[in-house]
């Protein structure tokens, strides 16, 4: 790229100039990558409900556990599983999962690490489904990816994020019509058109694409902006002191040695439920289990509120007695709570769940359609639009593989949900490992068809693997869609629904992609005419 | 020759406002999410209205720094914004190094 083209020195450029350059620059160089983050995002408004149809043989949720019940049956059967573990937690189920969803350090000291599982409410155990990750992959895969270390794919998201920002801010410079822009659509006009989807996507979502990169700066603010808490928070007391108003995680106090059973759980989190309501318990920790020290906090769930902020009650492990009582927090500390539930949107119902899924779901399609434009804009203007110099060849092969290749991937890796072997060894590995084989098998593919040829491939080879998803789910599971649908399992028949749902929208873009012919434009825009007369070869990439 | 000199004389300012963009801003940020530790309120709290306004001030940034009329007005306009920051920081800075 020849910046000195975008951004003049010289001439000085007006600032709807520098802004456009600003947009175009920033949003390409991480295009890709937020794409990935959009659309990976997107489907996590869902995480708990893939996770669901991932594990088919867990029993559909008919009406929600008794949370005080389920609470002391896992905590028992942590008891005697992890025995020398410091601290353990529990996520109680809600309305939307069937497990309770359990982690703990294996033993105190140098050794222990964290381990996790998912639990079955009635009975305790471990439940005995699928080895699967679940929607949590996807979930995962939104804010720190995969094979990267975990520290420095969150970074690499908060990166991402922040160029996201910057280019939401430029891009709104430089349109001076906002609103006109929104109301114009121009069909089948080439570059016009993606220019129209794109400002339409953009604005009509404006405020949630706002918020949500903003937010999802802040889930993650004190790994991109450790500063402050570098320099004021020093002593344990203050680190506690921050830690209450950011989550009701307990790290373990020194034990005493001397050993104490844990009192119990059951009545603790009744208390809870006489103050927050019977459903809404979001999380149990409890730390130095069989320790005279222990404590226990059991935190508020969302339910009635927008906001992430810890309630939570402390108890005393041994007697069970109430310590403290937290129930609000700093205001600043409320700021981020509220805006940290504004990005995860837990609080949602269904219908707030499915506008949350749409509107995400346009701004994906806001990167994306972006991503091509920039393709279109530069192609039309070169003397022969057939054969296109190197960096657009590249930037075209990576939008096919990041776009299209994206929904195949996806796709296959519920597939490979299904059709890997239960019994396979290290089953969820292998479950993302066709993820990324796939993806990468689609990237070569771009890389060696024509782009238009690879384009219109892609889109059909994700649209039958949609298409064709609750074929399979009925062939593999016991659970096909006239089955769900008469015993109104709408986990499933959700799943299976939303899948041809999206099966359509591929075939219509394929089917769109495959009948566009290139125009000769009759009327290019005299400036850009010029500029490409003058300066007609290496150009700008 | 001379073209590449045209090429690297062109692409300096550019290059000095990616780097004030990038590095510039997120020091000015850095700042910004110090400096309310000089408020009157507790510490938590200052430190995350720190946090969450850091975000905010770093988009600015960035956006002025390519919005201004030349590099060296966008690193200038980073260093006049950073003094008030760093004002109320620079007490808290000495304060933590000597405890």
């Amino acid at each position: 790229m020849k910046p000195g083209n975008s951004i003049r020195r010289d001439a000085t450029p007006g600032l709807r100039q520098s802004m456009s350059s600003l947009h175009t620059w920033v949003a390409l160089l991480l295009g890709w990558v937020l794409y990935a983050m959009f659309l990976t995002g997107t489907v996590s408004y869902f995480r708990e409900e893939i996770s669901q149809w991932m594990r088919p043989e867990l029993a559909p949720q008919v009406h929600a556990p008794d949370l005080a019940l389920a609470a002391q049956r896992v905590a028992d059967e942590l008891k005697t599983m992890v025995p020398d573990s410091p601290q353990w937690s529990l996520m109680l189920p809600d309305a939307r999962s069937n497990s309770v969803y359990a982690f703990w350090r294996t033993k105190r000291g140098p050794g222990g690490r964290f381990e996790d599982g998912r639990f079955d409410p009635a009975t305790g155990k471990a439940i005995d489904a699928r080895d699967t990750l679940g929607g949590d992959f996807f979930y995962r895969f939104h804010f720190q990816f995969y094979y990267l270390p975990i520290v420095w794919g969150r970074l690499l998201a908060g990166l991402a994020a922040m160029f996201m920002l910057v280019a939401i801010i430029s891009g709104i410079i430089t349109h001076k019509k906002i609103f006109i822009d929104f109301f114009t659509f121009r069909w089948g006009k080439g570059q016009r058109s993606w220019l129209d989807a794109h400002n339409a996507l953009s604005v009509f979502g404006l405020p949630f694409h706002l918020m949500i990169t903003y937010t999802g700066l802040v889930t993650l603010m004190a790994l991109y902006m450790p500063w402050g808490q570098q320099l004021a928070i020093h002593t344990p007391t203050e680190r506690q002191q921050l830690r209450a108003e950011l989550s009701a995680f307990l790290q373990p106090d020194k034990a005493t040695g001397q050993a104490h059973a844990l009192a119990s759980i059951e009545d603790m989190v009744r208390q809870a439920q006489a103050r927050w309501g019977s459903g809404n318990i979001a999380t149990v920790t409890v730390t130095n289990p069989n320790d005279a020290a222990s404590r226990v906090s059991i935190s508020r769930g969302e339910e009635g509120r927008v906001s992430m902020s810890p309630q939570y009650l402390l108890f005393e492990g041994s007697s069970g007695k109430l310590l403290e009582t937290h129930d609000h927090v700093g205001p600043a500390a409320e700021t981020r709570g509220v805006l940290y539930a504004l990005h995860l949107g837990r609080f949602s119902d269904t219908a707030t769940r499915w506008l949350y899924f749409l509107v995400s779901l346009a701004g994906t399609a806001m990167v994306g359609t972006g991503l091509v434009l920039w393709t279109v804009k530069r192609r039309q203007k070169l003397p022969d639009p057939d054969r296109p110099y190197f960096g657009l060849r590249l930037v075209e092969k990576l939008n096919i593989a990041s776009i299209a290749g994206l929904s195949i991937a996806m796709a296959a890796f519920l597939w490979g949900n299904r059709l890997l072997p239960v019994g396979l060894p290290d089953r969820a590995s292998s479950e993302i490992q066709v993820f990324f084989v796939v993806w990468a098998t689609a990237l070569v593919h771009a890389m060696l068809r024509p782009s238009k040829a690879a384009w219109v491939e892609q889109l059909w080879t994700a649209t039958a693997l949609l298409a064709l998803l609750p074929v399979l789910n009925a062939l593999t599971t016991s659970r096909p869609l006239w089955h769900s649908l008469a015993n109104g399992d709408w986990v499933f028949a959700g799943m299976d629904l939303t899948c041809w749902a999206l099966a359509a929208l591929h075939a219509v873009l394929a089917v769109r992609t495959a009948r566009h012919t290139r125009r000769v434009r009759p009327a290019v825009a005299k400036s850009e005419s010029r500029r490409a007369a003058a300066d007609p070869a290496p150009g700008e990439a | 020759m001379n073209r590449l000199m045209h090429r690297v004389r062109h692409a300096a300012p550019v290059a000095s406002r990616i780097a004030a963009a990038l590095f510039g801003g997120y020091g000015l940020a850095a700042l910004g999410s110090i400096a309310p530790l000089a408020l009157p309120v507790s510490k938590p709290q200052a430190v995350l209205a720190g946090m969450l306004a850091s975000f905010v001030i770093y988009a600015g940034a960035v956006i002025w720094v390519f919005a201004a009329s030349s590099a060296r007005r966008a690193w200038a306009g980073l260093l006049v914004a950073a003094v008030p920051l760093l004002l109320a920081a620079l007490p808290i800075w000495l304060q933590a190094g000597i405890s």
